[in-house]
């Protein structure tokens, strides 16, 4: 069965022990679209990233990438196929550059590039490709800055960058937005959008306002479960949605 | 032509010209010793590389060192002189037993894989000492040595070390070489992140598995050299104290320092052999030597320098 849906997730489920911190989800994520995934903290979000992405092994279920079965591949194998994330805590190689990170998450998506032996200043495509990002992110003059000379936004910023740099077709992002100032944020916000015309794009966000207004599709997760999908004003006025998430927001 | 580049021309010349400086002084005993930290140096140099570069902490490179020295001990038992079998055959063999204990070793990660790769190293070492054919627990002795082409003779200790200083360049070369290269900046990548540079698509354990296997064969390598040299090989070579001794080495030197290895051999080889004409406890004090060098210089010998650079390099600009 095809629903022409780039991401198609089948009945996913993740246990630990006797807790479903994953129960059932069937999830679509269209080409060009960007996606909110919405819900308390501890409804299972970032676990539901890992098994995209196969951090996590799924105990049942299926994912499909474009129409093929990519439920048993390991995370790199995904990497290789557009299926790229970015992490919640950043992690980036500290004793990396700026640009050497990004050239790295250029090259290591693409195929047998890894040469032991030409030398990594190469001018090629990789190059090119992290430039061209460090630019988009607002990091353009940073190029030979340590990691840690980096502000949290900027981090963050490269943080997503480094997916972007691998030139996904799906990118999902584990909260982008996590610790950043209103202005960074609009930013974030700003570039997230114009993510539309490079990839499919699985957003999960605890700024609701960030989320709503940014989405084409939102679903919310609470405790393993998709509890509604649609989108944003259909979602933001479904009772159930109200009830569970949304209404516990307004009051705090 | 930038310092670094005299300083490592000078550094050479000093290293080939050794043997003649040492006959002009009247000290051809050392010569010797420079073959041993020569030898040692590629050992150490070796962990390095998995260490240093690859953030794998082993504790079982002597499984290698002692393998390489005993399948050439065993072929020149057998008669057998020629440098292309012994070479092909440490390789062969080095690289098909890391590989056979890396793909196992790494699917376990900090403690368990230092545990693993002792394990390992352990049992090579049992098998040497219950193999009465080829010595048992009293080792080996060998009376031949590996034929060079030119009728360079390894029994002459001249041509040993420079032999020997000829395969350390080599292998400092490749190293060098490695570190520059996109694999290279990969692993790096790995041993910040592991976690990160496979979802960015790097297929972490091949490039595990592959930095592993080639520092077991270098590690073999130095082994084979280190029975042409000695004439003798025991199952000590295998002991996980000799394990410990090259991390020793490549903590003293600098991990993750291109150097490293060599000059943490230079340094531990040379201070045992000098606290042996004051002491008969040597291993205290070098244990007090290591505790300084942990404590006060974290990059190793290798870090020393640089570190001083940088401290005159603020002194000058400070008011």
């Amino acid at each position: 069965m095809s629903t022409g849906a780039l991401l198609d997730v089948r009945r996913l489920c993740k246990r630990f022990g006797a807790l479903a911190v994953t129960d059932e989800v069937d999830l679509q994520v269209h080409a060009g679209r960007i996606h909110a995934l919405i819900g308390p903290n501890g409804a299972g979000k970032t676990t539901l990233v890992a098994q995209l992405a196969g951090q996590l092994p799924s105990d049942s279920g299926e994912v499909r990438l474009d129409g093929h079965d990519i439920t048993r591949l390991v995370a790199h194998e995904r990497a290789r196929r557009g299926l790229l994330r970015s992490f919640q805590i950043t992690r980036l190689f500290r004793s990396l550059s700026v640009l050497d990170n990004l050239v790295f998450a250029a090259r290591a998506a693409g195929k047998g590039n890894f040469s032991a032996w030409r030398a990594r200043r190469h001018d090629d495509e990789a190059h090119a490709r992290a430039t061209q990002v460090m630019q988009r992110m607002g990091l353009a003059g940073k190029a030979a800055a340590a990691i840690d000379e980096l502000s949290h936004g900027e981090q963050r910023a490269l943080e997503v960058g480094m997916a972007l740099a691998a030139r996904p077709r799906l990118l999902l992002l584990d909260e982008p937005m996590a610790g950043m100032g209103a202005e960074e944020s609009e930013q974030m916000a700003a570039l997230i959008a114009g993510l539309r015309q490079d990839c499919a794009v699985l957003l999960i966000e605890h700024d609701v306002q960030a989320v709503f207004r940014l989405a084409d599709t939102v679903s919310v997760l609470v405790n393993g479960r998709l509890i509604a999908s649609g989108e944003p004003d259909v979602v933001r006025s479904d009772p159930g949605v109200v009830a569970a998430y949304l209404g516990d927001q307004e009051d705090a | 032509m930038t310092p670094r580049r005299i300083v490592l021309l000078a550094v050479a010349a000093l290293a080939i010209a050794l043997p003649w400086l040492l006959q002009a002084l009247g000290a051809d005993f050392y010569l010797s010793m420079a073959s041993r930290i020569v030898v040692y140096g590629i050992a150490a140099t070796a962990l390095n590389l998995l260490l240093g570069y690859g953030g794998m902490v082993s504790l079982g490179q002597a499984a290698y060192f002692g393998l390489g020295a005993y399948v050439s001990g065993v072929l020149l038992t057998e008669g057998m002189q020629g440098a292309l079998p012994h070479l092909a055959a440490t390789v062969v063999i080095c690289g098909l037993v890391a590989l056979a204990i890396g793909a196992i070793s790494l699917r376990t990660r900090g403690v368990y894989f230092i545990m693993i790769t002792l394990a390992f190293a352990q049992m090579l070492f049992y098998l040497a000492n219950s193999i009465k054919g080829y010595g048992g627990d009293e080792g080996l002795t060998v009376r031949s040595r590996v034929q060079l082409p030119l009728g360079l003779d390894l029994r002459d200790a001249e041509t040993f070390y420079w032999v020997a200083l000829a395969v350390l360049a080599l292998v400092l070369w490749g190293l060098s070489r490695f570190v520059g290269s996109r694999l290279g900046q990969a692993v790096q990548a790995l041993r910040d992140d592991e976690v990160r540079a496979e979802a960015l698509g790097l297929p972490t354990f091949r490039v595990r598995l592959l930095v592993f296997v080639v520092a077991g064969v270098i590690g073999g390598v130095a082994g084979a050299l280190n029975v042409n040299l000695q004439g003798y090989v025991s199952p000590a070579s295998l002991h996980w104290t000799q394990s410990g001794t090259l991390l020793v080495m490549v903590i003293l030197g600098g991990a993750g320092s291109l150097w490293g290895g060599v000059l943490g051999a230079a340094a531990l080889l040379l201070l045992q052999e000098g606290l042996l004409a004051y002491t008969e406890h040597g291993e205290f004090w070098t244990g007090w030597v290591l505790l300084a060098v942990v404590l006060f210089a974290r990059q190793g010998l290798a870090g020393i320098a640089p570190a001083l650079k940088r401290r005159l390099a603020r002194g000058g600009t400070a008011p």
